[in-house]
């Protein structure tokens, strides 16, 4: 059986992942890829209904075991800074960033 | 007896009766840990530092362990009841966020991060008294199933034998469980990263219903999945733990309303009259033939199949009705589906990673924004989560989607229908917890496939959301630990603590910790 996982197919996945790869790397996650690939085909040797509801999570939640929904109103966190001081480069309070990509219209 | 061999309820209650103090408690695990520990898990460590050592630990935080131990103490002198976990030492997994403490995920994009807030699970524990040791070494982002993919070395090692892994992804946990560094460790279950761990180090693992701890501040992997739960010696510590830390919670909508029960008082129920389930698929494993490249069944080993039967044997003496052929048809699509459905989340939850709100940043020059985000996360994610990365791009993408994401979703329609036509004939259903005991360091790492099928029997239970327990059920010839495991209905978890305890109560007393662990500490006394 063809690798389902190409060359070509692989290196757009990791363009869409934003990540770069040595070229060790990307012949081990290639590979991997297609071996866990054969195991997800077995999905396939299962007869299903169309009419098999998706299962998002496995236990249902009625009302009676959801929590209320919260009031729709603002609920400042109480020390922003203590958030903004996590981020790799700040300064007044703003994240910086370098260029970012963009077109003239 | 030293104080760090107590179960976690026999330390309670000796602080709050003023037998012992929580300061004198935590220093016995301190030195404890000392001699049995080693170096922690560091960034770019060496894999191969100290083989005899357990290294569950990346950070011990002793001092504030310290104060929390004299807060305790402070209250008991004021006539004050700190709560039902009095200065029990706990041990949290590296996922969680613990305020001011290094919240890793046990990979080099976190290595720098310092979490705001502490989540929920551990704040309760807080406040019913627990004191918080460190933070436990892990599979990098939960990856895995022996922890050797943590970006931070040595990793764990199994406390019964050095040279095989603890099991994945909550082994800092279960190792630092059963070497005798803390009674309770918090966990994290997705595809069985609790019970798995538990089995392989002759622990208490239990995954409670999706749904019945809160997962705020739990640095997400499958968010449809992730459970966090406790890793303990006994089934009664699991029941004293889990209560401490289930219940609604405004910060996750998904943490259901459901009222908790007294589960210690439950567990005083035993099992006559109750029904336990055995099915055909749950003795049966399926594994990838390197050679052929094809999915290959067979048999259970023998070994684990009757340590299965001989639970269901003791279980029948104390009055609980054994029904046999309980199918469960949809059991062997469990790692095929969870290889779908765990991977779009995991992708989703993983783009927050960019290098620019928190954690690890590039050092080297970039062009612009999008070259930071490639640079970042390239340098900053082991292999481990890139491959989780870009599988759950391609079976989520509009073209494959049908074809694998809502498949798998369907499938897990399937499965949750399996646990909800069983529990409509018994109580509870008694399973391996794994396909064999702990396996060598080094021995399947890298086959992506193989590790994974090692939570073949446990992952139906996070797709169905019921919850699940590992109990140990004795040591293999070689040794090695090995666990059964039970499946309840959603939010019994009452009635896994006890089959658990009628389990444990029947097998009569076990040895909980390796001899060298034990002796450790003595050893060091001696040599200092």
């Amino acid at each position: 059986m063809s690798e389902e996982i190409t060359p070509a197919l692989f290196n757009h996945l990791v363009e869409l992942a934003a990540l770069e790869l040595s070229p060790l790397e990307a012949d081990y996650l290639r590979r991997e890829l297609n071996n866990q690939l054969k195991a997800i085909h077995e999905l396939e040797a299962m007869p299903l209904d169309p009419q098999t509801p998706v299962a998002s999570h496995g236990v249902p939640y009625p009302p009676s075991h959801s929590p209320a929904l919260r009031a729709d109103q603002v609920d400042p966190y109480p020390d922003p800074a203590r958030l903004l001081q996590t981020a790799p480069e700040i300064e007044d309070g703003f994240i910086i960033v370098p260029e970012i990509p963009h077109q003239k219209i | 007896m030293e104080l760090f061999e107590l179960t976690a309820l026999e330390i309670a209650r000796k602080v709050r009766n003023r037998e012992v103090s929580a300061a004198q408690v935590l220093e016995s695990h301190l030195h404890h840990i000392t001699a049995v520990d080693g170096v922690p898990g560091t960034l770019g460590g060496d894999q191969n530092t100290e083989p005899d050592k357990v290294h569950a630990f990346i950070t011990l935080t002793a001092d504030r362990a310290r104060q929390q131990a004299a807060a305790i103490d402070a209250q008991i002198a004021a006539g004050q009841d700190p709560g039902p976990l009095a200065g029990v030492p706990v041990s949290i997994k590296d996922i969680f966020c613990v305020a001011g403490t290094a919240s890793t995920a046990a990979s080099k994009i976190l290595a720098n991060f310092t979490a705001p807030y502490t989540a929920t699970a551990v704040e309760r524990w807080e406040q019913a008294g627990a004191v918080v040791l460190g933070k436990v070494n892990l599979d990098e982002f939960t990856y895995g199933s022996s922890n050797e993919s943590s970006a931070f070395q040595p990793a764990p090692r199994n406390p019964w034998n050095t040279a095989h892994v603890p099991g994945g992804s909550s082994g800092g946990s279960a190792a630092a469980v059963a070497a005798l560094e803390g009674p309770i460790s918090l966990g994290t279950d997705t595809a069985g990263s609790i019970r798995l761990p538990a089995a392989y180090c002759g622990v208490v693992g239990l995954k409670p219903t999706y749904g019945r701890v809160s997962r705020y501040g739990l640095i997400a992997f499958g968010s449809s999945l992730d459970c966090p739960g406790p890793l303990t010696r006994t089934v009664a510590d699991s029941a004293l733990a889990l209560g401490a830390m289930a219940g609604a919670d405004s910060r996750d909508a998904t943490a259901a309303t459901v009222p908790v029960p007294n589960y210690l008082a439950e567990l005083e129920k035993d099992v006559r009259g109750l029904k336990i389930g055995l099915s055909p698929d749950y003795f049966r494993i399926t594994y990838f033939d390197a050679a052929s490249g094809d999915l290959m069944e067979q048999p259970v080993p023998a070994s684990v199949r009757q340590a299965v039967l001989d639970g269901a044997q003791k279980l029948a003496q104390r009055g609980a009705e054994i029904v046999e052929n309980i199918p469960m048809p949809h059991t062997k699509f469990g790692i095929p589906a969870y290889f779908v459905i765990s991977r779009v989340e995991a992708a989703s939850n993983l783009h927050r990673y960019d290098g620019v709100k928190y954690g690890y940043r590039t050092i080297g020059q970039v062009e612009d924004l999008r070259s930071l985000y490639r640079q970042s996360r390239a340098q900053g994610f082991g292999l481990q989560p890139k491959l989780r990365i870009l599988m759950g791009m391609y079976v989520s993408a509009a073209q494959y989607s049908e074809q694998y994401y809502n498949r798998a979703l369907r499938i897990r329609s399937l499965i949750r229908r399996d646990f909800d036509e069983a529990f409509q004939r018994v109580d509870t259903l008694l399973t391996p917890s794994t396909p064999a005991p702990a396996f060598a360091i080094g021995g399947i790492y890298g086959d992506s496939v193989l590790m994974q099928y090692a939570d073949q029997l446990l992952v139906t239970g996070n797709h169905a959301g019921v919850p699940g327990i590992s109990v140990p059920a004795g040591f293999e010839e070689s040794g090695l630990p090995l666990g059964i495991h039970f499946f309840a209905p959603d939010f019994r978890e009452d009635l896994l603590f006890r089959a658990g305890a009628a389990y444990e109560a029947a097998s009569g007393p076990r040895n909980l910790a390796p001899a060298w662990v034990r002796g450790a500490s003595s050893s060091l006394e001696v040599q200092s």
